[in-house]
């Protein structure tokens, strides 16, 4: 898993005949009205049991088009997405969202909390609906909220509202946990705190991880960085060895 | 949403304007037909009085035309029609036209003077039988068969409302007025130089209970028995009664409705205030003034408000224009002069601008004085708590999509409370309309079927001889008879009065039976009278008090009379006793008026034709007959206005959920799309947000009953009257029906909005804060 790729490819399959995900010439065409816009020109790409992948790139590179197809939130317009040897690619809707359900962990920019629900309730409301789920207890010891159980949104930091996200996120035992910006709403000192929790959580659960940042100093602590640029993977760069977030800073 | 709740204001605005503009046509044109046609303003019969005494009547002060006529029954024999038929004849002067209550032509001419078997008819019993000039028409006069001669059909202000002698519903087929000359029908009665009717104006400024005592001084020993006034002149008042009525309308429904959309207003408006917090920062960081960002909000109000008012005139109009013609065809106006009057929209704009702007100035106030720098940061999240249900311990049985539910509805109950109080109004309009309908099933039922079960009662000329009941029962086809004696009377307590009919009834009768309040089957005391409570209460008497009776026939005895008991009757207002009793009070011997006859219902056309050929018989009127009638007139409009009840009922309860639901939506898209990625089904998801209608309408149900009954019982009360008193009685159907509606309305709308939920975009909300 260490070794050198070609750039503009982050297929990896010599090395994992069994890559949690493909992608073969991945396209994604938006009809704007009478503009088409060209977010994926043809990504290859392969994701292995266990890494932490963090995706580089500016605004506009298609990384978050990448991730929400590979999140079965949206559809490639060509090409093949395979999870686990089973095609994406032609999945219904009714498919997707079992494949969220069971599969998938999402962390978003902005939490997307339930405001209603308490901390615990938070991730209860996911793990009332998985099949394997930990406790929401000992997701929230994960993330160091224990002693913020029955706290609502609003009575929780940015950081801590993060974390519950994270919780919720892990709770189900999902096979791939996907980070949207995670730390791009919070401070640094704060944005360390909660890219502990993800790395912690990358290590002890082995879950693998993608995470989406256009902060460069975050691809430190991946096990590869893919960098992207006008729709294409235009660099793939392997640590040798990564950093923990908290010798981070920016 | 701001098409429901402009659909809101427009139900409110178009039934103000529909009632209030066909209550201004219906009294303009009343009024001036009154005017023209020269409608009197005091009535009085007597007996005869010679034509001199006009000049006495004239001399009363305050008196300004006096017109005699003679007035009397007659019964009519019509080819093909099996009934008889009963006719009032009513004399026009031999030269030249009355002085008042003149007759408006329809067709044809007015009676040739002198000729006696010339008759103008009026033209709903015209239209009934499909009369024309040139018709011919048997009829016993005074006991005479006559061939009379049909010249003209006429409209008259006098009988707009027409009702045969003691008759409650409208009747025209069986019932007809007769204008003939004044020579021909004194002759036929022994009226000549003499008049048995008079009718009168007043010079304006008249206390008119003043010439009434005068005139009654002066009738007194011709047999007078009491002048009334236009107030208590049939027609005049059952058409107040349908006025009174359609006021009514003209109030509680443009309340309710304008109360919804001031409160759906508020909401929406409240909203659009949290959603364009931004904007507004952004507008007043460039320099926008409050009032400029006040004046937006107020703007968008003012163009929904608009819509609703233009949209409720031009259907008030259309809806309007559709009611006065069916009152129209119902009182015979000979014109109709519908025009909207301005103050009826001003009022209606005036009013609905007023509920639109309290209901959502606190808003606007909150958009206009937000500080630039405070609106320009997101809203915070929004703070919960455990709900009181999850305090007390019941949390655990909950799931968390059921928590969302909880703590959303109680984060704000007073929009929750609004929201299940609009609804309930739907539910109680509609449990208002099914209640009349309901209301009238069961006072047919009560008043047709369990007090009255004749196949026809037959009312004599005159008294009559008891025999003349064994004669009816020889007659084939009927099964039995069962006698009643009715007099008109006045019945007084102190200072009040009431001018009614005393039916005595025999003991035992099964074709005509006393119901008491409880609705039980009553034997009549041997002594004393029974009456309905509401003629208790007009006269302020209970059981155990006593009455003067003023018998208004024969030797006219003023007697004391105990009060009994109350029954139970809902149309009319009467008095009943022993007709042993009766007829000892009258000083006569074993008196009738009348039969109830049960009939075999194979020989019914038989017994008609039998009693047809009968000179003492005045009338025959059948009980299913009148219950047709009843149907066909009283019912039709009653039913019209039950119908507006569940159209506008939906139409609220629709705008009331789908507002909630859209601004539910809106709210909590950004969470309902967050499930949706993190695995929820659309089915899981619309349950977070549909499941919040289904509590409030759920809620609002057993309010809308307890709303609708109270509003029910206040116009009960208030509809009270001497000719129909609705019982108040709520039927399971009522009920089930209401609440079928709106549930109903809500499924529908959440059909609606689950649509809008599957198309939520999934993907915006991940890069997005609210």
């Amino acid at each position: 898993m260490m070794e050198e790729k070609p750039i503009a490819t982050a297929t990896n399959s010599d090395a994992d005949p069994h890559p949690v995900f493909e992608a073969r010439g991945v396209t994604k065409v938006y009809d704007m009205g009478e503009v088409q816009v060209h977010a994926l020109r043809g990504v290859d790409l392969e994701l292995h049991a266990g890494e932490l992948v963090v995706m580089l790139g500016p605004s506009g590179s298609g990384k978050s088009t990448l991730l929400n197809i590979l999140g079965g939130l949206d559809t490639a317009t060509d090409g093949y997405v395979g999870y686990l040897g089973s095609d994406l690619t032609d999945a219904g809707q009714r498919e997707l969202t079992e494949y969220r359900r069971h599969h998938v962990g999402f962390v978003f920019q902005f939490y997307n909390l339930i405001p209603s629900l308490t901390a615990r309730e938070n991730v209860a409301i996911v793990t009332e609906i998985s099949s394997d789920p930990m406790d929401p207890a000992d997701a929230l010891a994960l993330v160091e909220l224990s002693d913020r159980l029955d706290h609502f949104p609003a009575q929780l930091s940015g950081g801590e509202q993060q974390r519950v996200a994270i919780a919720r996120a892990i709770a189900k035992n999902p096979q791939v946990l996907l980070c949207d910006e995670p730390t791009g709403a919070l401070d640094s000192s704060t944005g360390v705190i909660v890219l502990e929790a993800i790395d912690r959580v990358n290590r002890e659960l082995g879950t693998t991880t993608a995470v989406i940042t256009h902060n460069v100093t975050i691809g430190d602590m991946a096990d590869r960085v893919i960098k992207m640029g006008d729709g294409r993977v235009t660099e793939v760069i392997t640590n040798q060895t990564k950093k923990r977030p908290k010798d981070m800073s920016w | 949403m701001a098409l429901a709740i402009a659909l809101v204001m427009t139900c409110g605005v178009a039934t103000f304007v529909m009632s209030k503009s066909t209550l201004d046509a219906l009294t303009g044109t009343l009024e001036e037909f009154y005017a023209e046609y020269r409608f009197a303003e005091v009535f009085a019969t007597l007996k005869r009085a010679p034509e001199a005494t006009t000049e006495r009547l004239e001399a009363i002060e305050g008196v300004d035309v006096v017109d005699t006529r003679v007035v009397a029954a007659a019964s009519l024999d019509i080819e093909d029609y099996r009934e008889a038929v009963q006719a009032l004849l009513i004399s026009v002067p031999d030269e030249g036209a009355p002085q008042l209550n003149l007759l408006f032509m329809v067709e044809g001419r007015n009676v040739d003077p002198y000729r006696d078997d010339e008759v103008v008819v009026n033209d709903a019993f015209a239209d009934a039988h499909g009369f024309v000039p040139g018709d011919r028409l048997g009829a016993v006069i005074n006991g005479r068969r006559k061939q009379l001669t049909i010249v003209g059909v006429a409209r008259s202000p006098e009988y707009i409302y027409q009702l045969a002698p003691g008759s409650l519903i409208p009747d025209f087929e069986r019932f007809g007025i007769l204008w003939m000359g004044r020579s021909p029908l004194a002759t036929a009665f022994d009226m000549q130089g003499a008049f048995n009717d008079v009718t009168m104006t007043l010079v304006p400024g008249t206390r008119v209970d003043d010439v009434i005592d005068e005139v009654d001084l002066v009738l007194e020993a011709f047999g007078g028995i009491g002048a009334f006034e236009r107030e208590d002149q049939q027609s005049h008042f059952y058409i107040s009664q349908e006025l009174a009525e359609l006021e009514q309308m003209a109030t509680i429904f443009p309340v309710i409705f304008l109360g919804v959309a001031a409160f759906l207003l508020n909401v929406v408006v409240n909203r659009l205030v949290q959603t364009q917090r931004e904007q507004i920062a952004v507008l007043k960081a460039f320099g926008y003034s409050n009032v400029q960002i006040g004046s937006h909000y107020i703007l968008l109000v003012s163009a929904i408000m608009l819509l609703g008012v233009v949209a409720g005139v031009a259907l008030g109009i259309r809806f309007g224009f559709g009611l006065a013609e069916l009152y129209m065809a119902f009182f015979r106006f000979p014109y109709l002069n519908y025009e909207l009057n301005a103050d009826v929209v001003v009022t209606a704009l005036f009013v609905s601008a007023a509920a639109a702007f309290l209901g959502t100035i606190a808003a606007v106030r909150r958009a206009a004085t937000l500080p630039p720098a405070e609106a320009m940061r997101p809203e915070p999240p929004a703070s919960y708590r455990e709900s009181i249900v999850e305090r007390l311990g019941l949390g655990r049985f909950f799931s968390q999509p059921t928590r969302m539910i909880i703590r959303h509805l109680g984060r704000h109950p007073v929009k929750a409370v609004f929201a299940v109080v609009g609804i309930s109004f739907a539910c109680a309009l509609l449990l208002m309309g099914q209640f009349f309908t309901g209301a009238m099933d069961y006072m047919m039922e009560i008043q047709f079927e369990m007090a009255q079960r004749d196949d026809l009662m037959v009312t004599f000329v005159e008294p009559t001889s008891r025999r003349a009941v064994y004669s009816l029962e020889e007659t084939r086809g009927v099964l039995h008879g069962e006698v009643f004696r009715a007099a008109p009377v006045w019945l007084r307590n102190g200072n009040k009065e009431y001018r009614t009919l005393i039916q005595g009834v025999a003991p035992g009768g099964d074709l005509f039976r006393l119901l008491n309040t409880q609705l039980e089957v009553v034997d009549l005391p041997a002594d004393g009278l029974l009456i309905p409570p509401h003629l208790g209460a007009l006269l302020n008497v209970v059981p155990g008090d006593t009455l003067s009776v003023e018998v208004l026939e024969g030797r006219r005895p003023v007697r004391v009379v105990p009060v009994a008991g109350y029954m139970e009757q809902y149309l009319g207002l009467g008095a009943y006793m022993r007709i042993d009793a009766l007829n000892r009070m009258l000083k006569e011997g074993d008196a009738i008026s009348g039969v109830f006859l049960a009939v075999d219902g194979n020989e019914i056309d038989a017994v008609h034709e039998e009693l047809k050929g009968m000179p003492r018989v005045a009338g025959v009127s059948s009980r299913t007959q009148a219950i047709d009638d009843f149907y066909e007139n009283m019912g039709e409009t009653m039913l019209v206005f039950a119908f507006f009840y569940v159209v506008f009922a939906a139409a609220i309860s629709f705008a009331i959920i789908y507002n909630t639901a859209r601004i539910a939506l809106s709210e909590r898209g950004r969470e309902l799309a967050s499930l949706r990625i993190l695995g929820f089904k659309q089915s899981e998801v619309a349950y977070i947000l549909l499941g919040e209608l289904a509590v409030l309408t759920l809620l609002a149900i057993p309010v809308g009953f307890a709303l609708g009954w109270a509003l029910c019982i206040y116009i009960v009360e208030s509809l009270q009257t001497e000719i129909i008193r609705f019982p108040f009685v709520m039927t399971a159907r009522a009920y089930s029906i209401s609440a079928s509606v709106v549930i109903a309305s809500a499924i529908l709308t959440g059909f609606i909005v689950r649509r809008r939920l599957y198309r939520l975009n999934l993907i915006s909300v991940l890069k997005t804060r609210e």
